[in-house]
This record gives structure tokens, C-alpha cells and sequence, in this order.
């Protein structure tokens, strides 16, 4: 039997909702901060589909968008707790711990970045990308540990949560609540825009180049602007993943993050709008329950995308619906 | 005699020691279907290649409508007004029917810098989808995903984008390869319509397609442009006939 792929996706949603719900009744909010963690995830991951599912371009460096989104938040907070200044040369600011602000910071210098390494990187595709992106996030990495004004390599702690007007942000559930709409908001945003001329173009640049250069649109400049908005999610979602631990390190970069997103999105379905959001709940159940028993759980982890890659182009979401290949 | 839509001269193109096609100068008038004939290897698609931008030519230029466009990329020519369909399918297999023309309809319009609306539920781009279906018979194909499509409706299909681009001139590399005879007989009728819409650079293998079509008709071999003319002039040229024609009869 198929599900049908817009009920299961509500289903996907309402259990994300009513599990923390469920945990703030029994009263467990490590739970609630377990839930967080598959939404940020979700989120990042989400970031990171639309080049790689819609676009059809591995990025192995989008560690470095989440790491962006991480450190706008770390500098920014610990200018704003140790009350120093911070100097840009153009402008100086004393840093906030608004989280709205914060957001935006993320996602602009984000944007910035995926704009500058696209330009870049973006003539290649494959393997090449694959590399040339790795490379990337690599540089970030090893710029974030030489960097000792912001911890090197040891990170920056941040003591308290940063604000949202009229929240609570120390209060679980009040902080998951304010990433789940976020995650929601992207996932409206992405269905909005795969929909959209510039997703139905993007995705027939991901099966030929050629044909979208044949009907007059330059692939390189549809990936350039899906790289951008990839990357802009992914920072995002950074900000708030450090906001979560109230704590950040080069850890964001690492190589080895970029291959869990990716992880990710394989298991819930490349290219499905819910893909990463079920990669999420996965991985982190498989991490939190495996991963206490046993060094071992990134074994089965490998098992379960060999199976995926080998039987199941479409990940979960492919095999519940019935519907292979990798498209929305 | 009208001015050349299209026009190419002295495309020279070199992979290693072979010489693809060695200072090719053809062109295009309105109204015109002008075929393009040769044995297999001759250069044919190369030169294709390089008047629609794919290859980079060595030397010569490209002019469309009197304006040079050898140093435009694929993309630029096609918004230039060069409408093609390939030898090989290069459609979005995954994709509906329906999809893949709209895509033209969205390159050919308002570009793809829209993020909102659906596509599919903008009657603008749909009615000029709609329209280039209908007109190649496959509206009631509309919703198939193009991957389960025959050959003949794929090679349909690509005429179909094509459509959707109002483009000045088409260019086109083998349509009626693989096709059958039925299949050969439709898009030999459609295509004698469509001339009057767009003048047609043709490279066809089917002799009866091109000796029915071809206002003019150049043959390669070689590389090498050697005869320009008429149907019945082609036919009795010596040369060709020692050259190609000879071949087949
Ligand atoms: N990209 C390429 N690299 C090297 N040789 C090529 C390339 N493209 C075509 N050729 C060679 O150029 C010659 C002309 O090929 P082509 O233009 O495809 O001929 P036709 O379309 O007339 O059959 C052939 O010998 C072919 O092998
Ligand atoms: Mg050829």
C-alpha cells in the first residue's frame, strides 16, 4: 500500500508537533531538546536540498554555511555578554542577543559566502564540485581553529540563550516552537519555490543542461541563485543549532558534518520536500538510541543508505509513497 | 533574392588532426527549408554545433538577422531567436510532457527569475505550452512523464520547446532519425508548414524527406561544403553523385 505523499507529509509534521507536547506533559525536556536538535537538522537540511536535491549538485562544504550561522551567533553574543566592542573597520556594534538580528546576520554573510564560492566553484559539477566544495569547508575549518580571539579551537560558550520579544527562549518548548515554525516557514517557501518557474527550470537543469540552454536560460546562473538560497537556509540553521547548545566550535565546519547533511537527505528522499525532515528523525533516533549502546551505529547507518542506494533511489519518503526517482 | 537570416562564414573547427568542418559558408533565407546532407562523420553536427554555440569554432562567425553571434553562449542565441532540436533527445526525462514545454514557454516569456507562483498554474505560460502540443499531436500525452514516451513522440516533443520559442530560425539535427516511415511521412508535412513560420536549416539522412522539403540543399563531405543548389541541381551534380548520391543508388 502507498501513502499519499501531501497526507504523510502532514502526518511527518503533526508528530513533530505533539512529541515535545507529549514530553512537556511527562515532563522530560531532554526529549524536547532531542526534538530541537531533528529540527535544526531538519532545517540545515533543507538548506542543503535545494542544490543538491532540486539542483543536482553534491555540495560537500555546506558545513560552512552552518558554521557561518553558528559564529554570527557566538561573535555577536560574546560581544554582547562581555560588553566589548566589535570593530568592522566600517562600522563598529557592542554585538546583540536578539535572535532575530542574529538570524539576519547569519543569513546574509551566508548568502555572501555561498555567492563567492558558487562563483567559483560552480563551473565544475560532479565529482569535481564534490572536491572543490570539500576544499572550501576545509579552509573554513582550519581558519575557525587559527582564529584565537574566538576560542580556536576550544569554541566560544555563549551562558545564556539569546532573546526573542515576548519568548521565553530558556523554556524548551518555547525555543522549539520557535524553530519549528522555522523549519516550517522553509518548507512552505521551498514548496512555494520548486513549484515556481525558477524551480521547474532548476530542476531540468539538474536532468540536462542542455535543454535549458536550448530554451535560452543559463544553467550556471539557476544553480548560482539555488547555491545562494541553499547556503542562506543552512546558515540559518546554524544560528540556531549553536543557540541550542549555547556553544560553538570549528566542529560546525567539519567535513564530517557536510557528509551527515547529505546522510540526511539520502535517507528521507533527495529532492522530496519532507526528505530532510524524515533524514533528521532518523538520524538523530539512530545517534540517541545506537549511539549510547554502541560505537557501532554509524555502521548501521552505512547499512541503511547501501540499502537506500542500491533499492531505493527515493529514500523513506520514496518508499512510502510509492514513487521512485528523486523529485518532489 | 532575400537577405540570409542566418548566416555563417569560413566555421573551421579542428578536433586534433581532423578537420570537422573545414570554412564552412552557408546561410539561411526567409521562408526556406535548406537541408544539409552528408555521408556519417561529414561534420554535420558539428557545424550545427557551432552556429547554436555548443562548440567554439576555430575560425569564422556566425550571423543571425546580420548580427554577429559567434561570441554568444548557447543560452544568449536562443534568446537571440535560434530554435533547435537535437540529433540525441536532450529532454528532462523525469519531468511531464506538459513540464518540458512549459519550460520553453518560461524561457521564451518571462524568464525563470520568478519564485512564487506555480508554473503549471499560469495560464500564460500553459496556453503557449498547450498551443505547441496541439500542434504536434501530443496534448493528450500532456501528463506523461516524458522518459515513458516513444522515440517518435520525443523527437515531437523537442519540436514542440522549439515551437514554444517563436524563434526566428530553427535548426534542426536529424528529426526524422529513427522515426519510421509514418512517423518520417508527419513530421515531413508538419515540417513543410512550418517554414513559413520560421526558415528551417535541416540536416536530414532520409532523402526522401529532404529531396520532398529542401528549397536548397548543401552536402558536406569532409568537412567541406562541396555543392550548393536546388534539388533537381543536386541531383545532377557529378560531383555529388560520385561523392554521396552514388552511395545510396
Ligand atoms: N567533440 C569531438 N571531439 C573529437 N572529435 C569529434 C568531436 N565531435 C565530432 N568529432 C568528429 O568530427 C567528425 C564529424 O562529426 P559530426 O559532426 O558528428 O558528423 P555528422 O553529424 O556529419 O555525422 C567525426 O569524425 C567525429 O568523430
Ligand atoms: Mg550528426
Amino acid at each position: 500500500m502507498h501513502l499519499n505523499e501531501t497526507a504523510l507529509n502532514g502526518a511527518i509534521l503533526l508528530g513533530l508537533l505533539s512529541l515535545p507536547l507529549y514530553a512537556l506533559i511527562v515532563d522530560e525536556p531532554y526529549t524536547i531538546t532531542l526534538m530541537t536538535r531533528v529540527v535544526i537538522l531538519a532545517l540545515a537540511a533543507v538548506g542543503l536540498n535545494i542544490i543538491l536535491g532540486v539542483g543536482g549538485l553534491v555540495s560537500f562544504g555546506h558545513a560552512i554555511f552552518f558554521g557561518i550561522g553558528g559564529y554570527a551567533m557566538g561573535i555577536l553574543a560574546y560581544h554582547a555578554q562581555t560588553f566589548t566592542i566589535l570593530d568592522f573597520g566600517l562600522f563598529i556594534t557592542d554585538g546583540t542577543r536578539l535572535m532575530p538580528v542574529i538570524w539576519l546576520v547569519a543569513m546574509a554573510v551566508s548568502a555572501t559566502a555561498a555567492f563567492l564560492i558558487g562563483i567559483l566553484s560552480l563551473r565544475t559539477s560532479g565529482v569535481y564540485f564534490i572536491m572543490i566544495t570539500l576544499a572550501f569547508g576545509q579552509m573554513f575549518y582550519y581558519f575557525a581553529i587559527s582564529w584565537p580571539e574566538y576560542g580556536g579551537e576550544d569554541g566560544l560558550s555563549i551562558y545564556v540563550r539569546n532573546t526573542f520579544p515576548g519568548l521565553n527562549t530558556l523554556a524548551p518548548i518555547q525555543f522549539f516552537a520557535i524553530c519549528l515554525v522555522l523549519l516550517c516557514l522553509a518548507l512552505y517557501i521551498m514548496a512555494r519555490l520548486r513549484r515556481s518557474p525558477f524551480g521547474l527550470a532548476l530542476n531540468a537543469a539538474r536532468q540536462s543542461g542542455i535543454r535549458v540552454e536550448t530554451v535560452g536560460i543559463d544553467p550556471v546562473r539557476l544553480r548560482l541563485l539555488a547555491f545562494v538560497l541553499s547556503g542562506t537556509v543552512t546558515g540559518l540553521a546554524g544560528a540556531l543549532y549553536a543557540d541550542l547548545n549555547r556553544f560553538v566550535s570549528p566542529v560546525m565546519f567539519s567535513w564530517q558534518f557536510s557528509g551527515e547533511l547529505i546522510v540526511l537527505i539520502v535517507i528521507g528522499g533527495v529532492g522530496r520536500l519532507m526528505g530532510p525532515v524524515v533524514g533528521a528523525c532518523v538520524f538523530v533516533a539512530l545517534e540517541h538510541l545506537l549511539g549510547g549502546l554502541t560505537e557501532f551505529w554509524l555502521i548501521i547507518l552505512g547499512l541503511i543508505l547501501l540499502g537506500i542506494v542500491l533499492f531505493d533511489r527515493g529514500g523513506i519518503i520514496g518508499f512510502l509513497t510509492g514513487r521512485a526517482g528523486a523529485h518532489v | 533574392m532575400s537577405e540570409p537570416v542566418l548566416q555563417t562564414s569560413g566555421l573551421t573547427k579542428r578536433f586534433g588532426a581532423l578537420l570537422a568542418t573545414d570554412a564552412v559558408s552557408i546561410d539561411l533565407r526567409a521562408g526556406e527549408i535548406h537541408a544539409i546532407i552528408g555521408p556519417n562523420g561529414a561534420g554535420k553536427s558539428t557545424l550545427i554545433e557551432q552556429i547554436c554555440g555548443g562548440v567554439r569554432p576555430d575560425a569564422g562567425r556566425v550571423l543571425l538577422m546580420k548580427k554577429d553571434i559567434s561570441a554568444l553562449g548557447r543560452h544568449a542565441r536562443a534568446r537571440a531567436g535560434l530554435g533547435r532540436t537535437f540529433q540525441i533527445s536532450a529532454l528532462a526525462m523525469e519531468d511531464s510532457v506538459l513540464e518540458n514545454v512549459v519550460l520553453g514557454a518560461i524561457g521564451a516569456g518571462a524568464g525563470p527569475w520568478h519564485f512564487w507562483r506555480s508554473a503549471l498554474a499560469s495560464e500564460t505560460l500553459t496556453d503557449r505550452a498547450r498551443s505547441a502540443l496541439s500542434r504536434v499531436g501530443l496534448m493528450d500525452r500532456h501528463d506523461r512523464i516524458c522518459a515513458t514516451l516513444s522515440h517518435g513522440q520525443r523527437r515531437m516533443l523537442e519540436v514542440a520547446v522549439a515551437l514554444t520559442l517563436l524563434p526566428r530560425v530553427f535548426v534542426m539535427d536529424e528529426p526524422m532519425a529513427g522515426l519510421g516511415a509514418d512517423g518520417s511521412k508527419l513530421m515531413t508535412a508538419f515540417l513543410d508548414d512550418l517554414r513559413h513560420e520560421a526558415p528551417i536549416l535541416l540536416v536530414e539522412h532520409d532523402m526522401d524527406a529532404v529531396f520532398t522539403l529542401a528549397d536548397r540543399i548543401s552536402v558536406m563531405v569532409h568537412g567541406k561544403v562541396i555543392a550548393t543548389g536546388t534539388s533537381a541541381e543536386i541531383r545532377m551534380n557529378r560531383l555529388v553523385r560520385e561523392a554521396y548520391l552514388g552511395d545510396l543508388a
